[in-house]
């Protein structure tokens, strides 16, 4: 048997922690981060396939989505009750997920049933049946939630924000498809999907917990040996397209709830840290951001508001959400305008600076907390391309951000008039702009 | 101190006897419990402080009292000012939150295991210097009605829920929002709050959970220097609530709402809860919510409903074991489009009706507790989760003990004392049904 490990032991500065990180090839050539963990006798396993929701073919919108619902709804020679059953046996826990960039496949299993787990977990990844009976409940389920999601302010602005920036491109529609999309898509479009978005040259796994680095190859190649080698080509990028001003949604309600942007930052761009800090100090969730104290804690327009960058695979935004009652809403958008005007012209202080950089690098490795939670950060930084050092890096290049060069990006990045916000409810003093 | 090692030795194999809960108790002399969870794989402590009050210990027409209360704490006491609190964990690479609830209110910090001492200290302050004044009042109340927008109006479930439950309790404060009536929250003022922490706020009624990367006998050292300095306040009184009088009249009500997506139904029962020294009952009603609707593919409703008929998109039942007084165990239905909601309450009924012809599958029931069994093995991975368990046992009428017998009772319940639970527990007379539904004109349509 041919494997490798390389391990790396990742240790902070304050408070005194350390995680050992291996990473490994099997003996079948597929690469993962591990943990071993041994204090708790369980194992939890983070597959990450990069492409999702966007891989979904012209007019088969939602497929994805629906293919990731029915993996455990029958496999091999178990019906859906058959394979829950075993499952639950076992108690071992699968979770699967589709996003706009990424699946998941997340799972968790007692070192005492690892074997059944991970042969349970086989069938479902490779040989799903998709039984046409399966298929109705489960895009029942899908159905019952687009129709819920036509009701939902905050899934009404979602779906017109997004519609406006990206149109026809994958991420302008909800990954779960419309209701005449899902309709036509058959067993056949599923395992088309199947086959696409679970391709090994997509792949990024984490596992932390009681399980060897050897026993760990034997069990990735035996998991996910058999799937296809590679994928289709992602979508092309596309630029965010949608100008500053403000749509409203007509929707009877007692608040409103706003969803803002405009262009953000790549992931992989040199000002990512200062880009980063800058949006933890204008709206990072608590009340001592710029937003949270303008907004929620002198006004008390709104519970919650926050801001953040969203670097996608294929585009990038800054965007928000604020809710505020329908008389106030204005009110509401007019800070936050102002708030943004304001740090992109005259910058953050150094105070502010300071104070950010201690909390973020404070509370980085609090995050390092759970196996898995830790499956699922390295699977995360896998796929983001960040490497192994970047633990051990990543608080040194959080200091090294100095006032000039957030100030510097602040004004770069931030554009108080390319921001658009879509407001769902019955806002007062607030019409829609062109 | 006690020490407990809570063996988990309940899948019974050599692989798992490693696996236990590390618990130390101990006590001030002024009354507060503690409780220290030992997990040291990571360099963090999570620090809670729980009150035993919540909503249901409001003053009648004070509603969202102790919701409004928890908000204000945050705000300036005799040493830190205004939003200092936060801003000194933030500083610290922490998080804090607070929560809510009807029997119990809870602050807590998320920090490194070598600022425990910095949390204890702020936390032990606002136990009992909180300095409000008139200007955090009226914002934080617009705040709090924000939050009641989001939460409640904006949502026709929320709204709903809240109509069962007050439907639900003739009599008892859990019938009451806890985050408030909308004409109530908007009347609180300063007066209120003050009245509230007075009561209510003091060692005595505390609780304090350390989590993490600790050694429990300095989380005593340090309990004793930052909490064990306070006097109990003497007008902490044992609680009794207005108890519920025989509910003899079924109630059934429809609330209609144009935002209303997908029409469902549940039935409320009000049920028995967990009690010290006294949890088969509990238990059994725990496993009959597992049966009735914990899968929806090997559930009593899910296989029924939405495999074999396929009249349901989604079923389930739910039992709320952890509550100081009477609580409710629940059922629901989310019919498939074309299916009305009273012949999915039929459909509903008479699958419980069967269900307690036909007795227990004791295979499902074997897997059932597998899964209990292994979810304290997965539970090891998140000690947050562990403090939790012990907070809303301890200030909702449950012991240590208790909560660590716990695991043990729900293995031996038997089919027998299962069915004979459903038999107590689904009377009409305790139960509210309500129909979530879309407006008349537009049914039609």
């Amino acid at each position: 048997m041919i494997w490798r490990a390389t391990a790396f032991v990742v240790a902070f500065a304050s408070p005194a922690a350390a995680i050992d990180i291996q990473e490994i090839t099997s003996p079948g050539g597929i690469t993962a981060w591990l943990v071993e963990e041994p204090s708790i006798p369980f194992t939890a396993l983070e597959l990450r396939f990069e492409g999702g929701a966007s891989l979904d073919p012209d007019g088969k919108r939602g497929v994805t989505n629906l293919m990731m619902g029915l993996l455990e709804e029958g496999a091999g020679d178990m019906d859906a009750r058959a394979f829950a059953e075993a499952r639950e046996s076992i108690a071992a826990r699968y979770e699967f997920g589709a996003y706009d960039d990424t699946i998941t496949v997340g799972a968790q299993f007692l070192t005492e049933n690892r074997d059944e787990s991970v042969a349970l977990l086989r069938e479902a990844l490779l040989n799903p049946r998709f039984d046409q009976d399966a298929i109705d409940r489960v895009r029942g389920q899908v159905e019952s939630g687009i129709r819920s999601d036509l009701k939902d302010p905050d899934e009404i602005s979602s779906t017109k924000f997004f519609d406006l920036a990206f149109g026809d491109h994958p991420y302008g529609t909800s990954l779960e498809g419309t209701l005449e999309s899902i309709a036509t898509i058959t067993a056949d479009d599923l395992e088309a999907a199947r086959r696409a978005a679970l391709a090994k040259d997509q792949l990024f796994v984490g596992a932390v917990g009681d399980i060897t680095a050897e026993e760990l190859g034997i069990l990735l190649d035996e998991l996910l040996g058999e799937l296809e080698q590679s994928g289709p080509e992602v979508p092309p990028k596309i630029d965010f397209g949608l100008e500053g001003g403000i749509t409203v949604v007509n929707f009877e309600g007692p608040q409103s709830t706003a969803l803002f942007g405009h262009e953000g930052m790549e992931r992989d761009d040199p000002d990512y840290f200062a880009a980063f800090i800058l949006m933890e100090i204008l709206g990072g969730g608590g009340v001592e951001s710029r937003l949270g104290f303008e907004v929620r804690e002198e006004r008390g327009l709104t519970y919650s508001i926050a801001s953040f960058l969203v670097p996608k695979d294929l585009s990038t935004m800054v965007l928000g959400r604020v809710r505020s009652s329908n008389e106030t809403i204005a009110e509401a958008i007019e800070v936050t305008r102002a708030e943004w005007a304001k740090i992109a012209e005259s910058g953050v202080t150094a105070e502010e600076l300071e104070r950010t950089q201690k909390y973020l690098t404070g509370a980085y490795p609090l995050r390092f907390d759970g196996n898995g939670t830790i499956a699922n950060i390295l699977a995360g930084m896998q796929q983001s391309d960040l490497g192994l050092d970047y633990i051990n890096t990543r608080n040194a290049n959080i200091n090294a951000v100095t006032l000039e060069e957030i100030n510097r990006v602040a004004a770069e990045l931030l554009d108080a008039d390319d921001l658009h916000f879509v407001v769902v409810g019955e806002p007062e003093g607030l019409t829609s702009t062109n | 101190m006690i020490r407990y090692i809570l063996g988990l030795g309940l899948i019974v194999s050599a692989a798992t006897a490693h696996a236990a809960e590390n618990i130390t108790t101990f006590s001030l002399d002024n009354g507060m419990e503690a409780i220290v969870i030992e997990d040291n794989r990571a360099p963090v402590v999570v620090h809670m402080v729980w009150y035993k009050v919540g909503s249901a210990d409001e003053p009648e027409g004070k509603s969202g009292i102790a919701h409004y209360l928890e908000h204000l704490m945050f705000k300036a006491t005799d040493t830190l000012e205004d939003g200092e609190f936060s801003r000194t964990v933030t500083e610290n690479g922490g998080t804090d939150n607070a929560f809510t609830s009807l029997d119990y209110t809870g602050y807590f910090q998320r920090v490194a295991a070598d600022r425990l001492e910095l949390m204890m200290q702020m936390e032990a302050d606002r136990m009992v210097n909180l300095n409000l004044d008139e200007d955090d009042i009226a914002s934080e109340r617009s705040v709090v009605i924000e939050e009641r927008n989001q939460r409640t109006d904006s949502s026709p479930g929320g709204v709903f829920n809240e109509q069962m439950r007050a439907a639900q309790f003739l009599n008892h404060r859990y019938g009451v929002p806890i985050i408030g009536w909308r004409h109530e929250i908007e009347e609180l003022g300063l007066a209120d709050a003050e009245a509230f922490y007075e009561q209510h706020y003091g060692p005595n009624n505390a609780i304090l959970v350390v989590a993490g990367d600790v050694d429990p006998a300095e989380v005593e050292r340090l309990a004793q220097i930052h909490y064990g300095g306070i006097a109990p306040n003497p007008n902490v009184v044992e609680r009794a609530r207005p108890a519920e009088p025989p509910q003899l009249s079924e109630r059934r009500m429809i609330y209609r709402d144009a935002r209303v997506a997908q029409p469902y139904i549940v039935r409320s029962y009000l049920a028995p809860e967990r009690n010290a020294g006294d949890q088969r009952e509990a238990a059994a009603l725990q496993l009959l919510a597992n049966i009735l609707g914990g899968s929806g593919a090997t559930s009593v409703l899910g296989e029924a409903l939405e495999f074999e008929q396929q009249k349901a998109v989604y079923t389930t039942a739910y039992y709320t074991s952890k509550s100081l007084d009477p609580s409710t165990f629940s059922l629901l239905a989310v019919p498939v489009p074309g299916v009305g909601l009273q012949e999915i309450e039929d459909l509903m009924d008479a699958e419980i009706a069967k269900f307690l012809e036909e007795g227990v599958d004791e295979a499902q029931l074997e897997r059932i507790k597998a899964q209990w069994r292994a979810s304290y093995i997965y539970a090891l991975d998140d000690v947050g989760a562990i403090a939790r368990r012990y907070g809303t046992a301890l200030t909702q009428g449950l012991t240590v003990e208790d909560v660590a017998e716990w695991p043990e009772i729900i293995q031996s319940i038997t089919g027998e004392e299962i069915v004979a639970a459903a038999e107590r527990v689904f009377d009409r007379s305790n139960a509210v049904t309500g129909w979530l539904d879309r407006p008349l004109e537009e049914v039609s349509q």
